[in-house]
């Protein structure tokens, strides 16, 4: 039985990783989770310098999932080298490195100070709704994404994956920019841009006013996202939104997605990552699927 | 010290006031390493509330294998854990975040409202002299267990029990003196004991609170202005859940 999976030339023993911002870099989650046992840990983003990130409250719960402007707080690319990037070295998993930035000058400056890390991707984060700059900006404008994906990939010792955002009119538009750019892989999505309003407080929920929402409440928009890009562009997906079991992942991997992301289950369920390659490995069995290759955009 | 997610047995669960719940929980994992001024994660059984409710320590009993949490009821996910009776199971990770630092020194506990709970693990672990202040809006709880610990002074607001007014107000009109005060509450309650602490040259241990999400340091939801860079981003924001929920408040802006 083969769970491994290719994603632009960088093999992962399973499709599964986790959802950049919901598991720092791993370090916090060692107590509940065997880092070995992933097929990637996708990092928090991390800038060129710190972020000190949004005033609080930065989360709010929400019918079935959450909402989030935690506006990016990250200790930037001196320290995250020093630290984390060591840090993850000592499992035998895939890192990617989510990456984000307020100008494409940001983004290309964290690009090259990583192309000697010992890294195996990079998430460029183009689609965070929760900073005033860059962000997202880059990620709503097909003309904008093209350019930062050219200006990215030609730095660029790694692959790079491009974070699509489902804030727009259409995804499939955004991903042939990227793709046009010259991205070797997509992800998608990121949150979809919400607002929670405390009635007890007249106040907005979050002190961002809106946040990204997140969790199974979502799933069903990812999925439709994630089914139109992979039937509009050559390049392999890695699927997230709202994933809480091994269905949505088996789920989000016949819509078209080569790999999926887990992140606000963390929250919930700290082993979720783990429970969902055990539960494809029993899928698979009694479903007499030999190579999990098999699935990938298998639905129509 | 780590930390554990486990399906927890309810023993008991009692109604302490209209809206204050004490819920006993057998959870041996959790109750052999957890301390006070600590917190657990609680997971409501309903999907549609995903995220956990961070819930301080009441009580510790590591012999017995039981935690006691005392929570008010403020929403969806603890209004499904005040109908949770014994034998009932509830998902809880812990136990989470630092705990006081205890200090053989003469010590006032200050509890404001739904901050009262955790003073009561730690009046009984500090074996120095103390005074308990503890201040309500309304209707009290937990008077008979405080009282078991140590000499306990009330402030209310409608001036029903005890002195009228705050915890400091009680403070002063009972010209209690300490080095040290451990203290947990609402935040407003929380800065005026840091600038109290401060005047009187006393040590200050403050118990924090904000939304939470993971509740390890991983999310970075729960962060507080610190008066030293973090050791997590290195931009003066500590994690309440990690690197607190207890600070020195010196080391914090509120």
């Amino acid at each position: 039985m083969n769970l491994s999976v290719n994603i632009a030339g960088v093999e992962f023993k399973n499709p599964v990783t986790v959802a950049s911002g919901t598991f720092g870099s791993g370090a916090e989650y060692g107590d509940f989770v065997d880092l070995n046992r992933l097929g990637a840990v996708t990092t928090k983003g991390v800038a060129n310098i710190p972020w000190a990130g949004n005033p609080t409250p930065r989360i709010a719960e929400t019918y079935g999932g959450m909402m989030n402007a935690v506006g990016l707080q990250n200790p930037g690319i001196d320290v995250f080298c020093n630290r984390d990037i060591p840090f993850l070295q000592q499992y035998d998993t895939n890192i990617i490195v989510n990456v984000c930035g307020k100008s494409e000058a940001d983004y290309v400056e964290v690009v090259e100070r990583l192309a000697d890390e010992n890294v195996d991707l990079l998430e460029i984060n183009v689609s965070c709704p929760n900073v005033k700059e860059g962000g997202i900006a880059f990620g709503q404008d097909p003309r904008a994404l093209e350019q930062i994906t050219k200006a990215v990939k030609a730095k660029a010792k790694q692959p790079i994956i491009m974070k699509l955002s489902p804030n727009v009119t259409d995804i499939t538009a955004m991903a042939k920019a990227a793709e046009a750019g010259g991205a070797d892989a997509l992800s998608l999505i990121n949150t979809l841009t919400g607002m929670k309003i405390d009635i007890n407080r007249r106040n907005f929920a979050v002190a961002n006013k809106t946040g990204g929402v997140s969790g199974p409440a979502i799933k069903p928009i990812a999925v439709r996202m994630v089914y139109q890009v992979a039937n509009a562009v050559n390049l392999p997906i890695i699927g997230m939104g709202g994933i809480m079991n091994y269905e949505d992942a088996i789920e989000f991997m016949m819509a078209g997605a080569t790999v999926v992301s887990v992140g606000t289950a963390n929250f919930h369920n700290p082993y979720t990552t783990i429970e969902i390659i055990e539960g494809m490995e029993r899928f698979m069995k009694e479903k007499g699927i030999e190579d999990i290759n098999e699935i990938i955009g298998c639905v129509k | 010290m780590s930390s554990v997610k486990v399906s927890a047995t309810v023993r008991r669960q009692d109604q302490l006031a209209s809206d204050v719940f004490s819920l006993v929980l057998y959870a041996p994992e959790i109750a052999k390493e957890a301390k006070a001024g600590q917190f657990v994660s609680v997971y409501s059984k309903n999907g549609a509330n995903l995220l956990p409710r961070p819930i301080s320590l009441c009580e510790i009993d590591a012999t017995e294998g039981t935690i006691r949490l005392v929570y008010r009821v403020v929403g969806k996910g603890t209004t499904e854990f005040s109908h949770m009776v014994a034998g009932d199971t509830v998902d809880v990770m812990g136990p989470l975040g630092n705990g006081f630092t205890k200090k053989d020194k003469k010590a006032i506990l200050i509890g404001g409202g739904i901050g009262i709970p955790p003073m009561l693990q730690l009046a009984k672990e500090l074996k120095c002299e103390k005074d308990i202040v503890i201040g309500f809006r309304d209707e009290t709880f937990l008077l008979e267990d405080l009282n078991a610990q140590g000499e306990v002074y009330i402030a209310s607001e409608d001036g029903k029990n005890g002195v009228q007014g705050n915890v400091l107000d009680a403070i002063r009109e009972y010209n209690l003196k300490a080095d040290i005060i451990y203290a947990c509450g609402p935040t407003p309650m929380l800065r005026a004991i840091k600038e109290y602490a401060m005047m009187h040259h006393m040590e200050a241990q403050l118990s924090l609170e904000e939304k939470m999400a993971c509740g390890i340091g991983a999310c970075l939801a729960c962060v507080c202005k610190s008066n030293e860079v973090d050791s997590h981003s290195h931009v003066k924001n500590k994690r309440i859940c990690k690197d607190g929920p207890v600070f020195d408040a010196q080391e914090v802006e509120l």
